[in-house]
């Protein structure tokens, strides 16, 4: 068994209470589009999850049509998480939504040393209304401050019930301070599904090549660089020369001839052993007009 | 039947009659105190001897415990200090590395099943020169079977190379700062942090929900509150699931389970709405000796762990702030329906930014909701100021210290956490007392030994470990460390008018100790031997259960 293959995708979903977290969520199980997602969440609370789409309900188990989860980790994600690696569920992609105050990095570490699971990004919403309220709050600063910093991509959500004035101020604002980050405007916590977790299908590339991909607000393209490349050369130009530019995900030979997995998630480059048996092939996703309104 | 029990002296915490030699009880009620005399005019009754050489005291309430104290002595003990377990086993400190690892192969010598886990607990490198337990010493125990000790603080965990091996975590390339490695580039053993401990954790014997103790670990906990004279105790973070909820109302409920537990319901995993319907929920379960439908907010982390929340100046080490555990906004909404319900709050602040934040947050629930006997309590509260001292006394307050600390981990604050000036402020009981806030003190027991009188000690001296008086001016008098481990824990449980003194209408619950500690050197404290307790009328010797 190739250990590139088992490892399930972790996307960490951060951002304080009112964000938008819950409402991103709701966004992804709906348009799941076929793939199986564990959602890890703090507490049910109010996610509205349609009753049609529930099967099976225990105390901190949702499953849902189509092979969706949702478990709800209390004060342990960890034990959440091994649980789940224990069960034969077998998610394509774990999601977690981190309670309002939490570290994301921390979480990232945590995922990052367990046995199946490989971390796929980091994405902080903020409150367009009120970001700089809560960043300049006594008790709460250094916790968003913190949140952006360790974030891959920043929802700048709600940016319709902004002025056109402060959703650029805002943006300014963020790129001082969640320096990694590609950021998005969104409203409704509306972003297509491919820009918030990336696949870890080796059909993936496939899904991909046929036809550029229509998401709305973004364009995608795929290339396929046959020739061996320095991947983090090529990985960190990549980032600075296309500001546009949310995500990467491809596979590509090193100098040594070797396959490689190649990922970019914000400004996060990450080189990886790949699946065996993929050719080369690289999709990038760009945003149009950097809005997502 | 009305029994009158005689004794040497009986300390009642009644300004009335402070001491008398007689109690009579009926039915589990007190009749009354004072002498024969008086109490036979209630009409037939026997006289009881059995503590005729003994000292009566209110029995001890313990305002701020975990009831797995119970479930942990069913491993292997490792701490620097001695300590007796359910059965009154005193099991001697452990002073060195050396001593560690024996006392571990010795239990592992005991296991039948070869693959049985063998967890320990209680360790605390602090105490010999932070000597650290490798995987490779622990090795030397057995390299077959899981291996995995937990540290005092329940935060850090040394084991072995098959626990490691087992929870897929002996492998190269980690880069995690709670996973040191050894010169081999392999992890050395040590895990930092619950969440690098639970995958190995959960091979070794600690499971996944530790807060929640088992049938045996609360019979077991029930021991140790007779041998430490405590008539009713706290399970101070408890997620109270349907099934424990029965289980703790069936063992609670026998004949002869010898304490009235009061069990919090912590807040984590559940929305604010569904906290207080919850813990409102289970109100109606309550009986005698369960006592349900109080609720338990983490804010921040603990200050050895640098992770409370800390206001300037800081960490004395530099270390950058803690965690909050709670979002400000989620606290708020809880205290708000907690009070719109009449549910009680109790929140476990540890740093002063922390405490800071829930006086402002109950300030402004209190607007809205101007309750006038909420009693809301602060667990820990270590660092308050006198500023914060004065206004939790205007918002009406309660305070339940952590005493022990002043011992256990006194000399880290000094040298490193906080820095002289504030490890001089910690735990300010004094303080307190001067501002008329009602007081508990408290073990956080498995944290550091269930043991009241122990903390009343630790109030009244202030003596760290090494042996130094660290905040003189915050220690209290042999009386009111009295008071505060009985009627006042039982203030802010809202049992004061049940429990807490010996008086007319009250339980008959009582400490029966050996020595008078109102006569004893005030260092001598913690010395004084508890024959067991009284519950409801009920005789507990220590000797005998």
């Amino acid at each position: 068994m190739d250990p590139a293959e088992l490892t399930i995708p972790v996307t960490v979903i951060g951002g304080y209470l009112g964000a938008g977290k819950t409402t991103l969520i709701n966004h992804l199980l709906r348009n799941a589009d076929g793939r199986k997602l564990a959602i890890l969440v703090n507490e049910f609370g109010e996610l509205p999850i349609d009753e049609d789409l529930i099967e099976a309900e225990s105390d901190d188990l949702i499953s849902l049509a189509g092979g969706c989860i949702c478990c709800s980790y209390g004060n342990d994600l960890v034990a959440a998480l091994v649980k789940l690696a224990d069960t034969k569920l077998k998610p394509d992609h774990v999601v977690i939504e981190s309670s309002g105050v939490a570290i994301p990095s921390s979480i990232a570490g945590s995922v990052s040393i367990l046995e199946g699971y490989s971390l796929d990004g980091v994405i902080v919403l903020v409150d367009a209304q009120n970001v700089l309220e809560r960043a300049s709050d006594t008790y709460l600063s250094d916790t968003i401050l913190r949140q952006l910093t360790d974030s891959n991509i920043v929802l700048l959500n709600k940016a319709d019930l902004v002025s056109g004035q402060q959703l650029t101020e805002l943006k300014y604002w963020l790129a001082d301070n969640a320096q990694g980050a590609h950021i998005i405007a969104t409203s409704n916590s509306r972003v297509p599904l491919e820009v918030v977790l990336q696949s870890q299908s080796e059909h993936y590339i496939s899904s991909f090549d046929t036809k550029p991909k229509h998401l709305e607000g973004f364009e995608t393209k795929t290339i396929f660089p046959d020739r061996p490349l320095d991947l983090i050369q090529f990985g960190n130009e990549l980032i600075e020369k296309n500001p546009d530019l949310v995500r990467v995900k491809g596979f590509a030979k090193n100098l040594s001839g070797e396959i490689k997995t190649i990922q970019i998630v914000g400004k996060y480059l990450n080189i990886s052993d790949a699946p065996t048996s993929v050719s080369p092939g690289i999709v990038l996703i760009f945003q149009k007009n950097n809005t997502c309104l | 039947m009305i029994k009158i029990f005689k004794a040497r002296k009986i300390l009642t915490m009644n300004p009335a009659q402070p001491v008398a030699d007689h109690v009579a009880i009926r039915d589990g009620i007190i009749l009354g105190a004072g002498n024969l005399e008086e109490l036979a005019g209630w009409g037939d009754h026997e006289v009881d001897e059995t503590f005729a050489d003994k000292i009566i005291m209110p029995g001890f309430v313990e305002g701020h415990a975990h009831t797995m104290e119970g479930t942990l002595w069913r491993h292997v003990y490792c701490g620097f200090f001695d300590r007796m377990d359910p059965n009154g086993k005193i099991w001697p400190g452990i002073k060195n590395k050396e001593g560690v690892l024996a006392r571990l192969k010795e239990a592992e010598q005991n296991l039948d099943n070869p693959d049985a886990p063998l967890p320990g607990w209680q360790l605390d490198p602090i105490y010999f020169d932070n000597v650290r337990i490798t995987r490779h010493d622990l090795d030397q125990v057995s390299n077959t079977r899981p291996i995995g000790v937990l540290h005092a603080s329940g935060h850090i965990m040394n084991v072995n190379s098959k626990a490691l091996e087992l929870g897929g975590l002996l492998k190269p390339g980690l880069n995690h700062p709670g996973i040191p490695l050894g010169s081999d580039g392999l992890p050395d053993g040590e895990l930092r942090g619950p969440d690098v401990m639970t995958p190995v954790g959960i091979h070794v014997g600690f499971g996944a929900d530790m807060l929640d103790c088992d049938e045996r670990g609360l019979r077991d906990f029930g021991k140790l509150c007779v041998r430490a004279g405590v008539t009713t105790v706290t399970d101070l973070a408890a997620r109270l699931q349907e099934d424990t909820v029965s289980m703790m109302l069936r063992i609670t409920g026998e004949d002869r389970y010898p304490a009235r537990v009061v069990p919090l319901r912590f807040f984590h995993g559940l929305t604010p709405k569904e906290l207080v319907d919850h813990a409102e929920s289970l109100l109606g379960q309550s009986t005698d000796r369960l006592r349900l439908g109080r609720i338990k907010i983490v804010s921040d982390g603990s200050i050895q762990g640098f992770t409370a929340r800390m206001r300037e100046p800081g960490y004395y080490n530099g270390a950058p702030n803690g965690l909050w555990y709670v979002a400000p906004d989620q606290m708020a909404e809880i205290y708000d329906l907690a009070l719109e319900r009449g549910l009680q709050v109790h929140t476990h602040t540890n740093g002063d930014e922390a405490t800071q934040l829930a006086i402002e947050t109950l300030d402004k629930a209190l607007v809205n909701h101007p309750v006038r006997d909420h009693r809301f309590t602060l667990q820990h509260c270590q660092l308050a100021d006198a500023a914060q001292l004065r206004r939790m006394a205007t918002l009406g307050m309660c305070v339940n210290f952590f005493s022990n600390h002043t011992f256990y981990w006194g000399d880290e604050h000094y040298r490193l956490t906080v820095g002289p000036e504030r490890a001089d402020r910690m735990n300010a009981c004094a303080s307190a007392l001067a501002n008329e806030i009602p007081m508990a003190i408290h073990s956080d027991a498995p944290i550091t030994p269930l043991g009241p009188l122990f903390t009343a000690w630790c109030a009244v001296n202030r003596i760290t470990a090494s042996g130094r008086v660290q905040g003189k001016h915050e220690r209290i008098s042999v009386d009111n460390a009295l008071r505060t481990i009985t009627l006042g824990a039982a203030y802010t449980l809202k049992l004061d008018g049940e429990i807490g003194s010996i008086e007319a209408g009250k339980r008959a619950d009582f400490a029966i100790l050996e020595a008078d500690p109102t006569e004893c050197d005030p260092m001598a404290l913690k010395d004084i031997a508890v024959w067991g307790t009284v519950q409801a009328g009920r005789i507990f010797a220590a000797s005998d259960i």
